[in-house]
């Protein structure tokens, strides 16, 4: 059998690179730059029981969704298939996918299952999706057990989907993926004037809105916890901006600050022990760490300058914020424990919303040159600084859990304007409007969840 | 909004006996429109004394045109003790959510300062503010933009109850 060769798409800053080989096997690195997206099929999933005809076919054109989304992978439409998957368990024809150009494979069946009836509410059972994913051109299987199975409740068909869509983008980029996620944000209504905001959370690709709160109070700046099993938010509900903790089991929130002080602009810690918030005490904004376990709260700025929208690094070590002591609003980063702010940004402009990112080399910011808004990111120095956006107002910057992507959120300006939540690649490419049922704005990217 | 009835009752209380102070204060002697100054209904506050100052772009700073007001408000203060004053601050939409906050929060406390200064009683004043979250005028252009950018004296009568 002659191997043909497989594409290796190394992109450091210039084009593709095709690399022919005769064993290098199906992998994708992910860097900035231009990429020629990899072809992949996905025939529609079997349905073993005829109930499930209608969820199999979902589920596969969900991970389609996924993978295309990402910029990285194209989907060769079922009408160019060849070859037809009609049995799960069959031997896959590889010649017949090389001859469409496929590069990967991902064929899965699904059923429902009654032997783990007692794992799932819906008395019909559970929903169990098999799957395999193959590597054309090495002709080989990525799994080491031949596939994956995955089971949940016939109503979480989506979640799967995530699930698997991540799975196949961690065998070929080699990095976790960011499918089965969700989004904390704000669902806004009505005139700039008279606008309703209510707290919701979301899958990350708009699809299973929750609203979390009505829209009596003005909520703002939804923040997950680090586990995605609460979230840190600003409310008005006792008349003025406080910080306060919701429990997304039991809808439960509570006010964290009571001191007859406003709070606001919270952000979990990384072990999601403690917050990170800005307090208005007399005409000064200041940053403060508070303890949710002893409820000590901690002073980190002083000085008349307004300090706020500070995040933590990875390992809890350091924050970065903005301040405006300088005169303008620009980053500064703070050692925990001990020193002073140390500037990093020093380009035209003033910035804010600064972001660390999950793997702790870059921070994402808002920046403000003239009159327009941008989304960008800079190293932890400041260093390297690339604006990825541009707009009338682009604010809000939040990292998907491995740090390709970024979401965010855009102000249309005029009487009628409304917000909308964005995302785009770290590369500034594959800009992508998050469609929800109402307005959105401030996202926050949960974690990758189970 | 409990805490706040609790809190203007007991204000109520702790004020009642500076009443007649204020009313023949130096404050009000010296005031040349003593007569107007006297309406004491909200809406005379609103219309005729003016409940709001502007601020320029990213700024806290009282502007002339801003103390002049904030000089009647004061006055009309004096003499209208049975009211609780709430400054709410207030910028436009071109700024970050959490800056802006904190910007509404240091142009309420300005108001505030600048009212104490002129005599009226701080225990009176609380702030909040609403960064850009209520803005007056929809339009994404400076004649609006101006409009939003301000700080808002709301007074509320103290129930005479």
């Amino acid at each position: 059998m002659i191997k043909c060769f497989t594409f290796i798409f190394l992109i450091i800053f210039i084009t593709p690179i095709a690399c022919f080989s005769q064993t290098e096997p199906l992998r994708i690195k992910i860097t900035d730059g231009v990429i020629e997206p990899v072809p992949l099929a996905i025939p529609k999933f079997l349905s073993e029981i005829i109930a499930v005809k209608e969820i199999s076919r979902n589920i596969s054109s969900l991970i389609a969704q996924d993978l295309t989304k990402t910029g990285l992978f194209r989907i060769i439409p079922d009408e160019a298939h060849i070859s037809r998957v009609t049995n799960f368990k069959a031997s896959v024809s590889y010649s017949d996918w090389k001859a469409i150009n496929a590069q990967g494979l991902i064929s899965g069946a699904v059923t429902i299952s009654k032997l783990k009836k007692q794992l799932c509410l819906d008395p019909r059972g559970c929903l169990v999706v098999k799957f395999k994913l193959f590597d054309i051109y090495a002709e080989s299987n990525f799994f080491e057990n031949g596939q994956k199975i995955y089971a949940a409740e016939p109503s979480d068909w989506r979640r799967l989907a995530h699930k698997i869509a991540d799975d196949v983008y961690f065998y070929l980029t080699g990095e976790l993926g960011y499918f089965n996620t969700k989004v904390a944000f704000i669902s806004e209504s009505g005139l700039k004037n008279n606008r309703l905001k209510r707290l919701a959370i979301m899958d990350y690709d708009g699809a299973n809105v929750e609203f979390l709160t009505d829209h009596s109070d003005i909520v703002l700046t939804p923040r997950f916890s680090p586990d995605g099993t609460q979230i840190v938010y600003t409310s008005f509900k006792l008349g003025e901006p406080h910080v306060f903790l919701m429990d997304l089991k039991t809808r439960r929130s509570l006010v964290l600050d009571e001191r007859n002080q406003m709070s606001f602009s919270p952000q979990f810690s990384p072990d999601g022990e403690s917050i990170v918030m800005s307090v208005v005490s007399d005409a000064n904004t200041d940053l403060y760490t508070l303890n949710l376990n002893s409820g000590i709260r901690r002073r980190l700025t002083s000085g008349p300058a307004i300090e706020t929208s500070a995040s933590f690094s990875p390992d809890g070590s350091k924050i970065v914020y903005e301040s405006d002591r300088s005169g303008t609003q620009q980053l500064y980063i703070l050692p925990l424990g001990a020193g002073e702010g140390r500037r990093i940004s020093f380009g035209g402009g003033s910035y804010g919303t600064p972001v660390w990112s999950p793997g702790g080399d870059l921070i994402a910011f808002t920046k403000k040159s003239g009159r327009r808004f941008h989304i960008g990111v800079m190293r932890t120095d400041g260093s390297e600084e690339r604006l990825l956006t541009s707009s009338f107002l682009d604010e809000a910057p939040t990292w998907s859990p491995n740090g390709r992507v970024i979401m965010f959120f855009r102000d249309k300006s005029g009487s009628r304007g409304t917000s909308s939540i964005f995302s785009i690649d770290i590369s500034g490419r594959n800009l992508r409007k998050i469609v929800t049922p109402n307005s959105g704005s401030d996202p926050s990217w949960s974690s990758l969840l189970n | 909004m409990i805490y706040r009835i609790i809190f203007i009752f007991f204000l109520f209380v702790g004020l009642s006996a500076c009443e007649q102070d204020s009313l023949f204060g130096p404050n009000a002697l010296n005031n040349n429109v003593k007569g107007k100054l006297t309406d004491q209904t909200e809406q005379y506050f609103i219309t005729k004394i003016g409940d709001r100052i502007l601020f320029e772009v990213d700024n806290s700073g009282l502007t002339a045109l801003a103390k002049v007001t904030l000089n009647s408000q004061a006055d009309w203060l004096l003499l209208n003790s049975e009211y609780q004053v709430l400054i709410e601050g207030h910028a436009d939409e071109q700024g970050t959510r959490d800056y802006n906050l904190a910007l509404g929060a240091r142009r309420a406390q300005m108001v505030k300062e600048y009212l104490i200064s002129r005599g009226v009683d701080p225990n009176k004043i609380s702030i909040v503010t609403y960064g850009k979250e209520r803005p007056v005028e929809n339009c994404s252009a400076e004649v609006c933009w101006s409009q939003n950018r301000r700080a808002v004296t709301i007074v509320n009568a103290l129930s005479k109850g």
